[in-house]
């Protein structure tokens, strides 16, 4: 279980990382550090930040002030502290460390399902198209859909598609895989099918940070839980501690009784 | 009629061949040019869009004729001189450009941001993101009005003949400047200019269908 004094660096080091949007502050100087293994997952009510951190941390956003390291390594600038951005090529090389899960799924709509998964491991990886679809085969059996490697994803349920998009970013062996809102879009009963894959890459080490409104999987799956509140990192800790009915934090408070009103 | 027809038809192959020979240059750059501006329109830094969208504007609002003047009379003015073929060919080129830039917009705007996103997500660069996953996909909605500007290239090249080009059309009035006899000559002009724009709609509904599977 992570604490804040690390003997060795953290996968992932998030510190003070700020950002506004205009004068709209959606970021503030949040820090987060993640070992390898864990699987944190981030709560809280919309636009308290949580999607927009994730995004920063393979770059899909810049920040305006703060580092986050991967392995000790910045990931969208050259430098800790400075403001000057990688190469494409070089940001391109940092994103395929980390893997990612869209709440809209977005698989490429022109490629079969072990298309969308051989073409990173081509173009990226280098890997042989051969080689590429056996790897694209293993993942997809790992999902339970090594019977649709050729279907296009308008031909897949909305499970069957988020569970594509698991692979295609798992096929990739990131150090660490985010995911966001991956069931928002989901009817209720294809909800389970999806979380069960997460779980069994849990299982098997695998690290991530994860953006949901699942409270129930936060609970049971999760080494630790963020809540986050107005751009910062308002509660940290294991999922017993956050999710008990006497926390003293007011604002978690408050979000976990509207959220149980509605949700149970 | 027919013997008519049949006189004409060896002076007009050789303005058709120029006829084509014109349109294919002019579809040819505008394409490479078109795409290219039409991908610093969409991702370019600011001052790049503003002079493509400046370019663009000013070339879409000036008619082609006068576009073609423009290049070959008033050019001289500032030390251009062009043939009269390659100034036809260069007005042409520039006014299809203008099209194709705004095509290109049109088709790589309709698709959506996440696909962009989930490509630089498994770390695709620039180039590999535009080549493996939006153009794949901007391509059948880029493809219906491109057909249709390269039929509008091969009409509008009809317009070369007024700077004394031999085109098609040059052969034609040529045709009847000898012989008088105007209807069968534009009829049989306007039969040539219908099957090459034909066969070209006919190749595009064939490819479009090719390309239907892809949906979103």
């Amino acid at each position: 279980m992570a604490t804040s004094s690390h003997d060795n660096p953290a996968l992932l080091d998030i510190a003070g990382v700020s950002k506004a949007f205009g004068s709209v502050e959606v970021l503030r100087s949040v820090s987060l550090k993640v070992d390898k293994g864990e699987v944190v997952t981030v709560i809280g009510p919309s636009g308290s930040g949580k999607t927009t951190l994730l995004r920063c941390v393979n770059f899909l956003e810049s920040y305006d002030s703060g580092s986050i390291r991967i392995d000790g390594k910045e990931v969208g600038f050259r430098e800790a502290g400075t403001r000057q951005r990688r190469s494409e090529r070089d940001l391109a090389a940092m994103r395929a460390e980390t893997g990612m899960v869209f709440q809209s799924f977005n698989l490429f709509p022109h490629l079969t399902a072990a298309g969308n998964i051989m073409l990173g491991l081509t173009k990226v990886r280098g890997k042989s198209k051969a080689e590429a679809r056996q790897i694209a085969e293993h993942w997809l059996s790992r999902v339970g859909l090594a019977h649709k490697a050729d279907s296009l994803p308008a031909e897949l349920s909305g499970g069957q598609q988020q569970r594509v998009g698991i692979a295609r970013a798992v096929a990739m062996e990131p150090k660490i895989l985010l995911l966001d809102e991956i069931t928002s879009a989901l009817d209720p009963e294809l909800v389970g099918e999806v979380l069960a894959v997460v779980r069994s890459l849990a299982e098997d080490g695998m690290t991530m940070v994860m953006v949901t409104h699942e409270m129930a999987f936060a609970r049971d799956a999760s080494s630790r839980i963020v809540f986050m509140a107005d751009g910062g990192v308002s509660a940290v800790g294991p999922p017993k501690e956050i999710l008990a009915q006497e926390t003293t934090n007011e604002r978690l408070r408050s979000f976990l009784a509207r959220f149980r009103a509605s949700h149970f | 009629m027919l013997s008519q027809i049949l006189y004409a038809l060896p002076f007009l192959a050789q303005g058709f061949a120029l006829t084509l020979w014109v349109s294919l240059l002019v579809v040819v750059f505008s394409l490479v040019a078109g795409v290219a501006m039409g991908v610093g329109l969409v991702y370019g830094p600011a001052p790049l869009r503003w002079a493509v969208r400046i370019f663009s504007d000013t070339i879409r609002g000036i008619p082609i004729l006068v576009l073609i003047f423009f290049v070959y009379y008033g050019l001289p003015a500032v030390g251009v001189h062009l043939e009269s073929f390659w100034a036809a060919v260069l007005a042409l080129t520039l006014f299809k450009t203008a099209q194709v830039i705004e095509y290109l917009r049109g088709a790589v705007g309709s698709i959506p941001k996440g696909q962009s996103e989930a490509a630089m997500a498994i770390g695709l660069t620039f180039r590999q993101r535009l080549t493996y996953v939006i153009f794949p996909q901007a391509f059948r909605r880029f493809l219906p009005p491109w057909i249709n500007g390269v039929t509008d290239a091969v009409k509008g090249s009809a317009l070369v003949s007024l700077l004394g080009i031999t085109d098609l059309m040059q052969a034609i009035n040529q045709v009847i400047g000898r012989t008088y006899e105007a209807m069968p000559l534009y009829i049989l002009g306007a039969l040539i200019y219908f099957a090459v724009n034909y066969a070209l709609s006919y190749a595009s509904r064939r490819l479009e269908r090719r390309f239907a599977f892809i949906r979103d």
